[in-house]
C-alpha cells in the first residue's frame, strides 16, 4: 500500500516559565493509505499532541509532517479531525454541522441539491437521519459523536483523525458506536489514526497500534500489527487467539515496561 | 457580565403583577399604572375543579408576597404622608393619575405635552444614542476581542473613560451640537457604547477554542467564521451589554434632560417640581420605573431566545 503521511524526526516542545516542555522526540511512522493507526500510551505521553501535528493544529518544532507528498503546514479537510467533545456548533442543527463541512469542501464544484444529498448520505451513515434536524442540545452524547463522525465522513478526507472519540461515552454507548465505526470505514476504506487509551477500543478497530513511552519527550516504544480479517466482530474476537496476543501485548507495554507512576 | 450571573438575573426577575389582585382597595393604585398584563384567570374555566383549585392557589401563593410588599410601601407613604404635609397622599397621586393618564397625548405647545409625549420623546432619545452606540461599539467588540494589540492600545483609554458620568460629556455635547437635543442623545450614546465594547470584546476573548478548531480544520472562510461560529457564540454576550446599556440609558435620560429641557419625562419631572406637582413627580418615578422594567423584560426575553447550552 501507498503511503499516505510521512512524519519524519518530528520533536515537539512547549515554552513554559520553567523552560522548555519536550513533549515528542524522534517520532517516525509512516501511515499507509486505508490504514487505521492507534495511537496509545498513558495520559501525558503526547498522543493528542501527536494527533493535533497531524491535523496541523500545532507545528512542530523539528522534523516535518508530510501528507499526500506536501508538507502539513496548517489544517485543512483532506486531514478531517473527529474531536473528543465532539464539538458541534449548539447554534447549528446536526444537518447544518455536517453541511458546512461538505459546502467547504465541494461548495465550488457541485449543485445546492448535491451538496444536501451528500450531507444526508453522511447522516444516513451513522443512522442519525431521523434527528437530522434536532439541535445538538436535543440528543444524546453518543448521537452527538455520530454526528461529529459524519461530519467528518461528510468531508471524504484522505485522512481522518480521531481524539478519544468515544472517550466521553460510557461502556455501552461506546461498544455501539465502534460497531458503527467498524461498519463506516469498511465502507469507505478510510485512512485513520485514532487516539486511545483503550486497550480492546484498539486492537478491536486497528491495523496497527503505535504505543507511545511516557512523557515527558515520549516517542514511539514499539508497533504491534493486528493481524486480524476485516470486518470484525466483537463477539468473535473475544476468544481469538490474535486478539488476545495483541491485547497481551499492549497491557504488557502499558503495565510492565511503562508504569507510569502514581499520579 | 458572564453566562452564569445572567443566569442568576434570569431567575430573579419578578413575575409579572397581575391586575386581577383586588384584595386590598390601595394596590389598585399600582396596578393600574402598570401595563396591564392579560389575566389568566379565564383560562382555567373548562378545567376540573380540583384543578381550578390548584391554580388558584398556585396563584394566590405567586402573587400573595408582591402584593404584601405593594402594601406596605403603600402603607408607609400614607403615613409619611400624613405626617408631612408637603408629600401627597396615595389617594390625590391616584386622583392625579387618573387626570393624567386619560389624556396622555394633547399638546398645548413644546413646554405643556402629555405625559405619552414625554415618554415617547424620551424613549426616542434612547433609542438613538443607543442605535449608534450599538452601530459603532458592536462591531469595535469584535475587533478588541480578535486583535490583541488593539484590545491592549484601547484598554486603559476605555478604563479611563469609563467610570465617568455620561453627564460629564453633556457640555461636550453641547458645545459640539449646539442644540440641546442632540447633546442629550449623545450622553446616552456614551453611556451605552462602553457596556456594548466589553462585553463584545469579552465574548469574542470567549469562544470556545472547539469552535476555533473546528473551523480551522474545515478552513472555513473568515466570513463564514463571523456567521457561523463568532457571531452566534458571541450573541449571548451582546446581548448582555445591550441590557447593561438600555438600564444605564434609561438612568441617564432622566437626569440629561432635566439638563437639557424640551419634551422628554425628566423634563416633564423637573417641570412638575417648579410647578410644586408632587404628586406628578411620584406618578413618573413608577412610570419610568415601569419602563425600565419593561425594556429590561423585553431584552431578557430575547436573550433567552438566543442562549444556547454550549456544553449540552
Amino acid at each position: 500500500m501507498k503511503s499516505l503521511v510521512q512524519i519524519e524526526n518530528i520533536g515537539m516542545s512547549f515554552e513554559t516559565k520553567k523552560g522548555p516542555f519536550i513533549a515528542l522526540r524522534d517520532i517516525n511512522l509512516q501511515i499507509r493509505e486505508g490504514e487505521v493507526v492507534s495511537l496509545i500510551g498513558h495520559s501525558g505521553c503526547g498522543k493528542s499532541t501527536l494527533l493535533n501535528l497531524i491535523a496541523g493544529l500545532t507545528l512542530p518544532t523539528d522534523g516535518a509532517l508530510i501528507c499526500g507528498g506536501r508538507e502539513i503546514a496548517g489544517p485543512g479537510p483532506e486531514r478531517a479531525v473527529v474531536f473528543q467533545n465532539h464539538s458541534l456548533l449548539p447554534w447549528l442543527t446536526c444537518f447544518e454541522n455536517v453541511y458546512l463541512g461538505v459546502e467547504r469542501v465541494f461548495g465550488t464544484k457541485e449543485s445546492k441539491s448535491k451538496l444536501k444529498a451528500r450531507t444526508l448520505a453522511a447522516i444516513e451513515m451513522v443512522h442519525m437521519a431521523h434527528a437530522a434536524d434536532k439541535h445538538p442540545g436535543e440528543i444524546s452524547g453518543g448521537m452527538k459523536q455520530r454526528i461529529g463522525i459524519a461530519r467528518a465522513f461528510a468531508m471524504e478526507p484522505k485522512i481522518l483523525l480521531m481524539d478519544e472519540p468515544f472517550g466521553a461515552l460510557d461502556a455501552l454507548t461506546r461498544a455501539a458506536l465502534q460497531d458503527e465505526l467498524i461498519g463506516v470505514m469498511g465502507k469507505t476504506g478510510a485512512t485513520v489514526v485514532m487516539v486511545t487509551h483503550d486497550v480492546d477500543e484498539a486492537v478491536l478497530l486497528s491495523d496497527r497500534v503505535v504505543m507511545l513511552t511516557n512523557g515527558p519527550s515520549a516517542t514511539i516504544g514499539e508497533i504491534l500489527e493486528v493481524n486480524l480479517a476485516k470486518p470484525r466482530n466483537r463477539l468473535a474476537l473475544a476468544n481469538d487467539a490474535e486478539f488476545i496476543r495483541c491485547r497481551a501485548a499492549i497491557l504488557e507495554f502499558l503495565y510492565q515496561k511503562q508504569v507510569k507512576k502514581a499520579a | 457580565m458572564t453566562a452564569s450571573s445572567m443566569a442568576i438575573s434570569l431567575s430573579n426577575t419578578p413575575s409579572p403583577k397581575s391586575a386581577s389582585g383586588k384584595t386590598s382597595k390601595k394596590s389598585d393604585n399600582m396596578s393600574t399604572t402598570a401595563p396591564a398584563p392579560a389575566t389568566p384567570a379565564a383560562a382555567p374555566a373548562a378545567r376540573k375543579p380540583s384543578e381550578v383549585r390548584e391554580f388558584a392557589s398556585r396563584l394566590a401563593k405567586a402573587l400573595l408576597p408582591p402584593l404584601i410588599g405593594f402594601a406596605l410601601l403603600i402603607g408607609i407613604w400614607a403615613i409619611v404622608s400624613m405626617k408631612n404635609k408637603g408629600i401627597p397622599t396615595p389617594e390625590v397621586v391616584w386622583k392625579a393619575a387618573i387626570v393624567l393618564f386619560s389624556d396622555p397625548f394633547y399638546s398645548n405647545g413644546p413646554n405643556d405635552q402629555g405625559i405619552g409625549w414625554n415618554i415617547l420623546s424620551s424613549l426616542k432619545r434612547v433609542a438613538i444614542g443607543f442605535g449608534f452606540a450599538a452601530a459603532i461599539g458592536i462591531p469595535m467588540g469584535f475587533l478588541l476581542g480578535r486583535f490583541q494589540f488593539l484590545n491592549k492600545a484601547l484598554d486603559p483609554i476605555i478604563s479611563l473613560l469609563r467610570p465617568v458620568s455620561p453627564l460629564a460629556w453633556l457640555p461636550i455635547g453641547l458645545l459640539v451640537f449646539k442644540r440641546a437635543d442632540p447633546a442629550a442623545t449623545w450622553t446616552i450614546f456614551i453611556c451605552s457604547i462602553w457596556p456594548m465594547i466589553l462585553n463584545t470584546a469579552q465574548g469574542v476573548q470567549r469562544v470556545p477554542q472547539d469552535y476555533m478548531n473546528v473551523a480551522r480544520v474545515l478552513n472555513l472562510s473568515e466570513w463564514k467564521i463571523i456567521t457561523k461560529i463568532l457571531f452566534p457564540s458571541v450573541l449571548p454576550y451582546m446581548l448582555t451589554g445591550i441590557r447593561l446599556s438600555i438600564g444605564t440609558a434609561w438612568l441617564v435620560i432622566v437626569a440629561a434632560e432635566m439638563l437639557t429641557g424640551g419634551v422628554g419625562i425628566g423634563f416633564w419631572v423637573w417641570d412638575e417640581w417648579n410647578n410644586l406637582k408632587v404628586e406628578n413627580i411620584i406618578i413618573a418615578i413608577f412610570v419610568i420605573g415601569i419602563v425600565g422594567l419593561t425594556l429590561e423584560q423585553a431584552l431578557i426575553s430575547i436573550a433567552k431566545r438566543f442562549s444556547y447550552d454550549s456544553n449540552s
